[in-house]
């Protein structure tokens, strides 16, 4: 019975809550490393372009709420990510257009146009602050949990209770649709084939009459949808600040690159593998450890291995870690 | 004298720009500004010389700031005798630990052939390394923030002048960047930017949460000052008679012995804060006028020429028989540690430490866009980058005020539309920075004074 009880217990501190926080963090490594594969720079604007498809969400739930349109048990922001997705897109297209065209024509190395995304992260930050302001919003609706402490209690009779938040089902469910999908794109469809030659050999691909063109706009494409389906299913699970998803930017780097940049499976792990490593190097197991020792044997302390303090901290060292000893990445990327 | 023509024309305009503040809003304003582009000028030129001299990018700007405004908190504050009391010595038995490990780690290393045990032996030393540390340390951190916890709760610092922690700021800032150059500077530019960034978080995250050493989060108020007190000079009669003298005129006019006081006290008050600041941009201005003359000497010598050798071909640079890792590795050091002078400047001319604030964006975005805007490779153009992007930073909010103001004016005072934009404008200092640096990457890539090389 305690067995059960401590199992109970990390399952709803660490696993459920890891799961569902590094499914947030792939859909954003993806994002990350398609960027990175295919157009050849490191997108710095990553977080904050995934706050602006989150803005749509947020703002097209708002007005969905006030026409009183809503999904019932479902959080109304699930009708609103294609809108938001169709705007992200028409977002990043024009941006694409307006600015990074240029370089890639010209043939800029990967740093000229590292910086020109900074420039894109000002520009995006200042137009969501100016829209929607820094504060801080929540914007779920309809039932917040599937399965609630007491009722699993009452259920089963054990002393700990399982609890899932609709968010997580949710977040996962979307994550491992999405995921699915586009690996079934990228390696089955004729499309996802020219994408993936081109991301490995430009001019081998050039030559066999694959057109850039439409690689490029397939490529904006998919990160758009996933930038958007990821910062909202962040912003619902925990709560949209502009702020925060700037900062989300960097365990989102961190997974792509454990997982080997440029490689798309490898940043669907990586993010797993940040997320999993934050939270079991950060959890307290006081409570699992007085389940599964004997009485004698209890400990006094925390059983804490890092405070929480260190979140960040933890992901970052791996990266600095993984780079040290491997630096294409667990699931090898490009070289560096 | 002509090739200098453009780098006057450029800084004369910046100069009546700041003095256009000072007439129109305030001087203390404008001195706060200049200050401020006194700190961010050293901040570029060591982000130049990595950068523009090199081919570095170092994205991790913020961490060596933070590490410079903690050497002002570790140099300058009086040390707290009852926390050292309490923990000092397990904490000094820490620091013992610490370098145990990284010599038994080197010392592995050196003797021990590569083979998988040796990466077990090493992961072995840290692990019971990092238990030690945590045993150690425990109680002691516990002992140390109970002291006075309101107040002080941390170990204090030397109590030595201020002025010396901008030295103290340049060699642990300096001490880092070799830590994080010998991990890092293999990597191919953009990684060495995302890592070089997230190291940073790393260690504002330390500083943050050790609150035995800086307080963290808590914040570090009152730090000493290399100028004098606002409060001491209004009460100087040196001072007052000074101010009475340079205002002799303006005094003259008023009748009333009362009413004169009144004016005088206020011209007193005023007058006093603006001293203040400008001592400290005489001291900023020393710092920076050391700093240009060195590195435009190092520029142009011998050394320069192998930096830029390295930078625009590394693998002919190798052939010549340079060694280009070490030599990035010291100008990584070199610019980290000017970065790091520039960060304890700055704490030192705030009066306060706040962990809390140093934030990616501020720190390193804004300062690479400041060396691009400037000019990379050109002193001359990262000091002006760094005073035209500062100005526009803190200028960018009144001005976009003053043009919703002009464009809204139609419309009336409660208009959904014009209040949202008017409560938004600090906000259009993203828009105004953004849009600046993706002009000049767009239409003068090399930047507002582009590098000049003489030929002799």
């Amino acid at each position: 019975m305690d067995f059960i009880n401590a199992i109970l217990v990390l399952l709803n501190y660490t696993i459920i809550p890891a799961l569902t926080y590094g499914s947030q963090l792939a859909l954003g490594a993806i994002f990350v490393t398609l960027i990175y594969g295919i157009l050849r720079f490191a997108n710095f604007a990553t977080g904050d372009m995934m706050s602006f498809g989150t803005m749509f969400a947020v703002l097209l739930t708002y007005y969905f709420q006030s026409l009183g349109i809503n999904l019932g048990i479902f959080p109304t922001a699930l009708i609103t990510i294609p809108i938001a997705t169709f705007m992200m897109i028409l977002y990043m297209l024009s941006i694409d257009k307006f600015v990074f065209e240029y370089y890639r024509i010209k043939k800029s190395p990967p740093v000229q146009l590292a910086m020109v995304s900074v420039g894109v992260m000002f520009v995006t930050q200042a137009i969501i602050r100016i829209i929607i302001g820094p504060a801080d919003r929540t914007f779920l609706d309809g039932e917040k949990f599937i399965l609630k402490a007491s009722e699993f209690k009452e259920m089963t009779g054990l002393n700990e209770g399982l609890t899932i938040k609709s968010t997580q089902a949710i977040t996962i469910v979307i994550t491992m649709i999405v995921v699915s999908i586009m690996f079934w794109f990228l390696n089955r469809t004729k499309t996802g084939t020219s994408m993936r030659a081109y991301s490995d050999n430009e001019d081998l691909a050039l030559l066999s009459g694959i057109d850039p063109k439409k690689v490029v706009l397939i490529t904006w494409v998919i990160a758009g949808i996933l930038a958007t389906i990821g910062g909202t299913l962040y912003g619902l699970d925990k709560s949209y600040r502009p702020f925060v998803y700037f900062n989300n930017m960097l365990p989102i780097f961190a997974a792509a690159i454990v997982g080997g940049i440029g490689n798309p499976f490898g940043a669907f792990l990586g993010g797993y593998v940040i997320a999993f490593a934050e939270i079991f190097l950060t959890y307290a197991y006081k409570k699992f450890f007085t389940y599964i020792l004997p009485e004698a044997l209890e400990p006094n302390s925390m059983m804490q291995i890092l405070s929480t303090d260190y979140k960040f901290a933890v992901s970052f060292s791996i990266l600095v870690i993984v780079l040290l000893f491997r630096p294409s990445g667990i699931f090898k990327g490009k070289t560096l | 004298m002509r090739q200098y023509t453009n780098v006057i024309t450029a800084y004369l305009i910046m100069f009546t720009l700041i003095i256009l503040v000072g007439i129109f809003q305030s001087w203390s304003i404008a001195l706060t500004i200049l200050n401020y582009c006194l700190i961010s000028a050293v901040m570029t030129i060591g982000a130049n010389i990595q950068w523009g001299y090199a081919g570095l990018i170092n994205f991790g700007i913020m961490g060596y700031t933070a590490l410079g405004g903690l050497a002002v908190v570790l140099v300058s504050v009086a040390p707290v005798g009852e926390a050292w009391r309490v923990g000092g010595l397990n904490m000094m038995i820490c620091l013992g630990v610490i370098i145990g490990i990284v010599f038994s780690i080197r010392l592995t290393l050196k003797k021990i052939a590569k083979s998988k045990n040796r990466n077990y032996l090493i992961a072995a030393i840290i692990i019971i390394g990092i238990l030690l540390l945590r045993l150690i340390s425990a109680p002691a951190i516990e002992n140390i923030e109970a002291v006075e916890p309101a107040k002080t709760g941390f170990l204090g610092g030397l109590g030595l002048p201020v002025l010396f922690s901008w030295i103290a700021g340049a060699f642990l800032a300096g001490g880092l960047a070799f830590v994080v150059g010998k991990v890092a500077l293999g990597l191919r530019a953009d990684y060495l930017a995302i890592a070089t960034l997230l190291i940073a978080e790393i260690v504002v995250s330390i500083i943050k949460h050790e609150d035995w050493l800086a307080r963290g989060v808590k914040n570090v108020i009152g730090l000493k000052r290399p100028a004098p007190y606002e409060i001491n000079l209004q009460q100087s009669p040196w001072f007052i008679d000074l101010v009475e003298k340079f205002h002799s005129g303006k005094l003259a006019l008023i009748n009333s012995v009362s009413e004169k006081q009144e004016v005088l006290k206020q011209l007193v008050i005023d007058a006093s804060s603006v001293y203040v600041k400008l001592c400290f941009t005489g001291l900023f201005l020393t710092v920076v006028i050391i700093l240009l003359i060195v590195t435009q000497k190092a520029l142009y010598s011998p050394w320069g020429r192998m930096m830029r050798a390295i930078r625009d071909n590394e693998e002919a640079a190798g052939a010549m028989g340079k060694n280009v890792v070490k030599q990035h590795l010291l100008i990584f050091i070199l610019g980290s540690a000017i970065v790091g002078i520039a960060g304890a400047m700055m704490v030192t001319n705030d009066g306060l430490f706040t962990p809390g604030s140093y934030r990616p964006m501020r720190y390193t975005f804004v300062i690479w866009v400041m060396v691009i805007v400037g000019g990379t490779g050109n002193n001359f153009g990262a000091i002006l980058g760094g005073f035209v992007v500062w100005f526009l930073w803190v200028e960018a909010a009144p001005i976009a005020l003053f043009f919703i103001n002009l464009f809204t004016a139609h419309l009336p005072e409660t208009n959904e539309i014009r209040v949202h934009l008017i409560n938004s404008a600090p906000y259009f200092r993203f828009l105004v920075i953004g849009t600046a640096l993706l002009v000049i990457m767009r239409f003068r890539p090399q930047g507002i004074l582009p590098e000049k090389i003489i030929k002799n």
